[in-house]
């Protein structure tokens, strides 16, 4: 266990140095939201679901909603590494051309499931997704990421209720809960706490991490997989723009990318080198 | 022109007291402004355009005049029902400020594309549907909506479109503006495509055909006089709009043609119905789609013939 959480570990550094890189080519883009959720996005790819990046529609596949669309550089980096595709498009995130659009677009990006970018809808094709599987007889699972600005969408807890009407236990959400969206906090702008609490009230099973704890990420998503007749909500309390020291815990950087002068100091923050 | 927009509004939120802004979490570095100066009437209700369209339209049964801002999916598409109810059928003083009309968003990707929006409001009975082109036109109308009566669709751009006007031209709500007139072909232009559509002209006078450039910065109430003008002097027709060839500018021009009983030559540029999957900025995405320079001239060129 201890040699694989290093290695995930490892992993999510490196998917953060990807993540700036394409970041500062695009010029455009979610720095903040991409850098809280890598350490689950990381988890869920190189360790839990069941994949095959050479046949992206294989029927025996997990399947993972990114609701939080805009932290599409997040799921870009990690379908490149995994082998969707080559790493050398993540370069081309936004430009002209290339099938990376600034928010996941299912139609011409393989391992992307549903194109998200508009709040609140990831939650309710994650249902019907799970209602499909189980009505198949399947043991695929279904694994869905929101934002906690996200939550204040009224279509979230729409699909809550009916996560748990209909005992999605092949269903986890996961709430990168990082305090803050575009305005500021969200505590501020519009209170969606107590979280766990509320999801309980709707019927769900809910754990609560460190959303930087790789070893608790692992075993969150091994207690979901083991609960019956519930749908599972990990609310993981993260940092927004973990890893880079300049960019933690700032709502400035919700939509801003690592300028020419930042690259180098972001790398040099992520252990890494900056060969240009 | 967002920043168009916050200005006009802070100018008169100063004397007026019924103005309020409403947003779904998208302020950021854009109305900071109005938020200091009136804290107590600038609500980010947060990520919930439902609820904002609502909270709008009871402030404005309260005698408010609240404008709600997001970008353009956001505040028409994603709320349409509260927007049907709460605001065009109970005709409350809500004023829906959109940003990012057409695929000014670019490579941000489709779902932050706009290209629905003028056929979803021009189809509900008592709204007003505006996209001005420029600055000035933004301003002018804007102005104009503080004591319009009933509720107000703005479609806009982003920030930093030139202004394409000389001073002193009347702009008012549902009057479309004669920028360039002549007898070879007709343009008609909104929103996003004025800009383009002064440069067809411009393009087209270089190979000697002068045409009538018209600024449709309101579609509803629609300017029917004006096209039936157009309709009268024989000119063929072009329509020019960064939205779908259905249901658009472009319809609503048809539909005058249709009704008039007068045979003109008439052509559709817009977005041919259907959603891009490629990835580039505005100006790459328009000449996907044909909306560029050089494609509206030779269409323009086969209409006058
Ligand atoms: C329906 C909808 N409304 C508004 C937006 C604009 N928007 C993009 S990101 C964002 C803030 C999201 O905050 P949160 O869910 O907390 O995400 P994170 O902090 O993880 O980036 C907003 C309002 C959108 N994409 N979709
Ligand atoms: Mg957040």
């Amino acid at each position: 266990m201890k040699e694989t959480i290093a290695k995930l570990e490892e992993k999510a550094r490196s998917l953060r140095v990807s993540i700036i890189k394409s970041l500062h080519k695009s010029q455009s883009g979610h720095t903040g939201g991409s850098l809280s959720s890598i350490d689950i996005i990381t988890v869920l790819y190189f360790h839990k679901m069941r994949h095959n990046p050479a046949e992206p529609l294989w029927a025996g596949r997990d399947r993972f909603v990114l609701s939080k669309g805009h932290a599409a550089p997040a799921q870009y980096v990690a379908l490149a590494d995994a082998g969707y595709f080559p790493k050398e498009d993540l370069m081309t995130l936004r430009r002209l051309g290339s099938h990376l659009q600034g928010h996941p677009d299912s139609k011409v990006t393989p391992g992307v499931e549903v194109c998200t970018g508009s709040l609140g809808q990831g939650l309710s094709m994650a249902n019907g997704m799970a209602i499909a599987l189980k009505l198949d007889g399947k043991a695929n699972r279904v694994y869905t990421m929101l934002g906690d600005g996200e939550l204040q969408e009224g279509q979230v807890w729409e699909a809550a209720m009916a996560a748990a009407h209909y005992k999605l236990d092949n269903l986890c959400a996961v709430v990168d809960a990082n305090g803050l969206q575009i305005d500021g906090e969200v505590e501020r702008v519009m209170a969606v706490t107590p979280i766990a609490e509320k999801f309980r009230a709707f019927g769900w099973h809910t754990i609560e991490i460190d959303g930087h704890d790789i070893g608790a990420i692992i075993n969150a998503f091994d207690q979901s997989e083991l609960l019956k007749g519930k749908p599972t909500v990990i609310v993981a309390r993260t940092v927004k723009g973990k890893g880079v020291s300049f960019f933690e815990n700032k709502a400035s950087y919700h939509g801003v990318t690592p300028s020419d002068e930042e690259l180098p100091k972001a790398l040099e923050c992520l252990g890494e080198q900056c060969n240009l | 022109m967002r920043s168009t927009f916050v200005d006009c509004l802070i100018r008169r939120a100063r004397i007026d007291e019924r103005i309020f802004l409403v947003t779904p979490d998208v302020g950021f570095s854009v109305l900071e402004k109005f938020a200091d100066e009136f804290p107590d009437r600038y609500l980010n209700v947060g990520i919930a355009e439902q609820n904002a369209i609502g909270v709008a339209a009871g402030l404005a049964l309260s005698g408010r005049r609240p404008y709600v801002y997001s970008m353009v999916p956001f505040v028409t598409m994603r709320c349409f029902e509260q927007v049907r109810v709460d605001v065009a059928y109970m005709q409350t003083n809500v004023r829906l400020v959109g940003i990012g009309g057409g695929l000014t968003y670019g490579p941000a990707g489709t779902t932050h594309h706009a290209i629905e929006d003028i056929a979803l409001m021009r189809a509900l009975p008592n709204m007003t549907v505006c996209a001005p082109g420029d600055p000035v036109e933004a301003r002018t109308l804007i102005e104009e909506s503080f004591d319009h009566e009933g509720p107000i669709y703005f479609r806009l751009g982003r920030n930093g479109e030139p202004v394409l006007y000389d001073t002193g031209v009347k702009i008012e709500i549902g009057r479309a503006v004669t920028i360039t007139e002549g007898d070879d072909f007709a343009l008609i232009a909104t929103g996003n495509m004025l800009e383009l559509g002064k440069k067809v002209a411009h393009a087209m006078q270089e190979k000697g055909k002068n045409g009538t450039l018209l600024s449709m910065h309101t579609i509803k109430p629609f300017d029917t006089e004006a096209v039936l003008g157009l309709i009268d002097k024989g000119l063929p027709i072009v329509t020019l709009e960064e939205h779908n060839v259905i249901g658009g500018l472009g319809s609503a021009v048809a539909d005058v043609i249709a009704a008039s009983g007068k045979a003109t030559r008439f052509r559709k540029v817009g977005i041919p119905d259907v959603y891009t999957h490629s990835v580039g900025s505005q100006e790459y995405l328009k000449r996907e789609f044909g909306l560029d320079l050089n494609s509206i001239v030779s269409i323009v060129e086969g209409v006058c013939r």
